[in-house]
């Protein structure tokens, strides 16, 4: 069980920005994938994740390092590899036996042979009798099925499934993930190994021996863990519980793990103090926190599902409650400040109140804005100048996510107030503004 | 999702169940004859064509009825072949734009301006070209015309390609690599599929846009010439050499008679085969029918025998299969460095300066500048015109367009009538403009100008059933609710939602339009010609004389002026479309 299938080191890819810099995507990423393991790739959107896997998948090639398949370089996509999309990406015009033949026919295989084989997998997944319908005929779970039988029938070593069940509702999915890994229990399904990219936690402690977490800006893997479950996994169990609760509590926090294991707290944040999450999560969320079920000191993983967000929306959320400095993590849990007590207890005035004074005092972006229009009566700052600034320091597509929510705390906060037909940002006034 | 609608979409593999629909083989005894009547009739034209032919010894022609079935089958073949020969063209185009950057920089202006110059400006210059190249044969000549209408085809369909070439979604592009297909099976797997509904609705309208300019395509009058090939253009211009009204409308009835035909056995079976290649998920959308479809559908043998066809044809991708694996060397993708596309870039001005002084100096020794002043002064008198008219077409069509296109039963026929509309040829309406000019006295450099409009204002209508059509309906209800009246209904709602396909129709319209004007600006019934001032009539009358030099300058100033206004105008509107509309 020790040869590795799949051995990245020192990979490093940048893309160029809007105005020619490079920006720096994956730094320095060591991960090796051995046969007869699934492995597990957390981490939000747009933390490079997807990149690392295409980079695998031989779609992209990596700007330095070593990325090898069983020993030899990837130049381009290989045969042991196969890969399941997100959003499915079957050709609509194919019927379901013509798609997972896709693989077969363009490798030569002879008709009656692809036929047979891809009979075989579309039983294995379980869509015997559909062969000839077409995709826009089926439910999102029976085209991932169709995505993964056109996977399988190449039986390649790796298995590579970008966010396979993102798309899916939460029961179609759990659904498709145990028929999955009933099949790789039972050796039927014909693959090495697994490499599955999610955001959902308790989706990759189902599923793996090892979880990555992957952090963003630049993406590197920040911490492993192993997880020596038996299979099959009982969902709700205590196991299951303190591993979702450690990888929670690994991806809220700032601190850095160094190659010795050591936390190191000198450093300053990862993330640039930009906000992440809207208002109405922030709140909720804050309201939840000092709901009588918590009284402000939660554990990560019970006040996730108790807030009903993605997992996305919740460690955003979390992420800035810390940077207003309403809340705080440590050992596992979320807890309130005084500050955040206040907040939360408050009504819609003192929130605005608080919200404006701390992002003020927090976000040196709006900080900075609020001095420029302060600085001449009747001041007015042009949206395109905000994202042309922001630009320099963001991903392209972070920068509309980021300007839209910087915009919505500012406003919300009194601090300013927007002019949507000149597109102009200005200093808010107490008196009432013209229609 | 029932085991019916499998079935059905199955039921082109013949099993079981259809076999127990209808009795094994009858739909093929029925479908069998017919097919093989229309490739005897096809074969017999096709014969026709290469006869052997003397310059100018005239060729006869008569406007018996009893020619019209005859000259129909001639025009339709022609059309066809120009057709096949722009469906080539069109993938070929997409397929070097699309890939190459540098190929692109270049294409796309050149299509650009090839779609601006005039069906007549080609054939003038090409027809003694194609003569010479089939001597003592009507080939020659044949493939003038099929020449012709090819340029009145081809250009929409290459723009239709390019556009969804460009326009793959990116998951299936990085499937069709992870799967290793190879770009030959890409091509047919992937490429064609998406283009297929674009390309099938421009392939329609490219038709309709051949018959517009049948009578000039078959009817050659230009460098001197005068030949008139058997068909149904020819036998118009006879009929308005010869003023004879009942031809005219016998001319009309065929013509429909036609369009009807290859609607019902070409168009309409495809369009519907095609509907598989729709991957946007309209909510409860028809599906197109054809009966042509249901009957071959319906086949045992025939279809047995289409997909033996079909699948000789995909053993060539197991020939054409990538035969590397991505761990080997080769297979590493060559990303040509930057440098390589400055030192193009610059290839290209440098050509285009020389071109641009070179075109100087000849035009100032051939024609002078004052003639050039004159040309784009008759060319602003046709900008006025087309402008006018295109403000006059969307003030009328718009209201009834959004009409139409917010009662799907009634836009759904929309689209056969589009067919026909777009297809007739404004000679037609020679007669009426003339006698009725001459009868009221009026001034034709006013009321010859509908004439140009009159085929290119279907197209801002259909852009705007079409953008109608797909308002989303939660819009319409919630416009309902609020009550929204009359102005506020218009300026809010209605036209910011068809905004956007209004500008592609009067895009259209316009580049039409211009072209339009040749045939338009200058008017013949009988003995009787009319004139009116402007830059087609210059054209039209330059390429009867003959005159090269200034057959290119109008054309180029022509070019000029619709790329200009394309430039100027629709771009910045699109932006403004795009940016949020404030009416």
């Amino acid at each position: 069980m020790s040869t590795p299938l799949l051995k990245l080191r020192s990979v490093n890819k940048s893309f160029k920005s809007a105005d020619g810099s490079d920006r720096l995507i994956l730094e320095n990423v060591d991960f090796t994938l051995n046969e007869g393991e699934i492995v597990a790739l957390l981490g939000q959107s747009g933390s490079g994740k997807s990149t690392l896997l295409r980079i695998m998948a031989g779609l992209i090639s990596a700007d330095s390092g070593e990325v090898e398949y069983a020993g030899k370089p990837i130049y381009g996509p290989v045969n042991g590899i196969s890969m399941v999309f997100q959003s499915f990406a079957l050709f609509p015009w194919l019927s379901v036996q013509q798609n997972v033949e896709l693989g077969l026919e363009a490798r030569g295989i002879a008709p009656d042979v692809r036929a047979k084989k891809a009979k075989q997998a579309i039983e294995l997944i379980g869509l015997e009798g559909f062969e000839g319908a077409l995709p826009k005929e089926l439910s999102g779970g029976m085209r991932q099925r169709v995505g993964i039988a056109r996977a399988i029938v190449l039986e390649p070593e790796v298995l590579l499934m970008d966010e396979a069940f993102s798309a899916l509702d939460v029961m179609t999915g759990e659904h498709l993930r145990d028929d999955i890994l009933e099949l790789w229990q039972s050796g039927d399904l014909p693959t090495k190994s697994l490499l599955v990219v999610s955001h959902n936690i308790e989706e990759a402690v189902m599923m793996a021996d090892r979880a990555l977490i992957f952090s963003s800006n630049p993406g590197r893997v920040r911490f492993e863990l192993p997880i020596e479950l038996e299979r099959p996994r009982e969902p709700k169990t205590a196991e299951i519980h303190h591993l979702v609760d450690c990888i929670y509590t690994e991806m809220v926090t700032p601190q850095r793990r160094l190659a010795d294991g050591q936390l190191d707290y000198g450093l300053a944040t990862e993330r640039s103090p930009y906000p992440r999450a809207n208002v109405a999560s922030i709140e909720g969320l804050m309201e939840r926190l000092i709901d009588p079920e918590f009284l402000g000191r939660a554990d990560l993983p019970k006040i996730a599902e108790a807030a009903e967000m993605g997992d996305n929306a919740f460690i955003n959320a979390v992420e800035d409650l810390v940077l207003l400095e309403f809340a705080v993590v440590k050992d596992g849990d979320l807890i309130a400040t005084e500050l955040g007590s206040i907040f939360g207890n408050g009504d819609s005035e003192l929130r605005k109140q608080m919200l404006g004074q701390q992002a003020l005092q927090t976000i040196p972006f709006i900080s900075d804005l609020y001095r420029e229009l302060k600085s001449a009566p009747s001041k007015k700052v042009s949206f395109d100048q905000l994202t042309k600034s922001l630009g320099l320091s963001l991903n392209k597509r972070d920068v509309k996510k980021t300007l839209d929510l910087i915009l919505e705390w500012s406003t919300y906060g009194d601090l300013v107030d927007l002019d949507f037909k000149v597109r102009k940002v200005f200093l808010h006034s107490e008196s009432p503004v013209r229609a | 999702m029932s085991i019916d609608n499998i079935q059905n979409s199955s039921s082109s593999r013949p099993n079981a169940e259809n076999l127990a629909v209808a009795p094994s083989g009858i739909w093929d005894l029925v479908l069998l004859p017919i097919i093989l009547l229309i490739l005897l009739v096809l074969g017999f034209g096709a014969e026709e064509m290469a006869k052997p032919f003397l310059v100018g010894t005239p060729i006869e022609l008569s406007l018996d009825a009893a020619n019209l079935p005859y000259y129909l089958l001639r025009t339709i073949l022609r059309m066809f072949i120009a057709l096949a020969f722009s469906v080539v063209f069109a993938f070929g185009f997409a397929l070097l734009a699309a890939r190459s950057r540098a190929a692109e920089k270049v294409l796309v202006p050149i299509l650009d301006i090839l779609q601006s110059i005039p069906v007549l400006g080609f054939l003038s210059i090409t027809v003694t070209g194609f003569i010479a190249l089939f001597p003592g044969s009507l080939l020659g000549v044949e493939c003038a015309a099929i020449f012709a209408i090819f340029t009145a085809q081809a250009w929409n369909m290459a723009f239709s390609a390019y556009q969804s070439f460009k326009t793959i979604p990116a998951e299936l592009e990085e499937a069709s690599r992870i799967f290793k297909l190879s770009p030959w099976q890409r091509f047919w797997r992937l490429d064609i599929p998406v283009s297929m509904p674009g390309m099938l609705w421009n392939m329609m309208m490219s038709m309709s846009g051949g018959w517009f300019f049948l009578v000039a395509s078959e009817a050659i009058t230009v460098a001197n010439q005068d030949i008139k090939l058997p068909g149904i253009g020819s036998y118009i211009a006879l009929a308005i050499d010869e003023r004879d009204l009942s031809a005219i409308g016998l001319a009309i009835v065929t013509m429909l008679i036609g369009i009807t035909l290859y609607d019902q056995l070409f168009f309409r079976p495809l369009v519907a085969w095609a509907d598989k290649f729709r991957f946007e998920e309209g909510d409860g959308e028809v599906a197109p029918k054809s009966w042509a479809l249901n009957f071959w559908r319906r086949t045992v043998w025939l279809q047995q025998l289409g997909l033996g066809v079909i699948k000789l044809f995909e053993g060539s991708f197991r020939f054409f299969r990538k035969r590397t694996d991505g761990t080997s060397a080769p297979s590493v993708k060559l990303i040509p460095a930057h440098h390589f596309a400055r030192g193009w870039d610059i290839l290209v001005m440098i050509a285009a300066c020389l071109a641009v002084i070179y075109l100087i100096k000849y035009i100032h020794t051939e024609v002078g500048l004052t003639e050039v002043l004159h040309i784009l002064y008759l060319g602003v008198l046709t900008l006025i015109r087309v402008v006018v008219l295109i403000a006059i077409a969307i003030v009328i069509w718009v209201p009834i367009g959004i009409w139409i296109g917010l009662n799907p039963r009634i836009a759904e026929h929309s689209q056969a009538v589009a067919q026909f509309l777009a297809a007739f040829p404004a000679n037609l309406l020679f007669p009426i403009a003339v006698v009725g000019i001459l009868h009221f006295n009026l001034d034709p450099n006013i009321w010859l100008s509908p004439l140009i409009i009159f085929g290119t204002q279907w197209y801002i209508l259909f852009n705007v059933i079409a953008g109608a059509s797909t308002i989303p309906v939660e819009l319409r209800y919630a416009a309902d609710n609020l009550g929204l009246k009359a102005w506020t209904k218009w300026r809010r709602y209605y036209l910011p939602a068809i905004f956007p396909s209004l500008v592609t129709g009067a895009l259209t319209a316009t580049g039409g339009s211009w072209n339009a004007s040749i045939v338009s600006e200058y008017v013949t019934w009988g003995d009787t010609t009319l004139k009116a001032e402007g830059l087609g009539a210059y054209i039209a009358e330059m390429t009867t004389a003959g005159d090269f030099p200034r057959i290119a300058l109008g054309i180029g100033v022509m070019c000029i002026f619709v790329i200009g206004f394309n430039r100027f105008i629709w771009r910045r509107l699109y932006l403004l479309s795009e940016k949020g509309l404030n009416f």
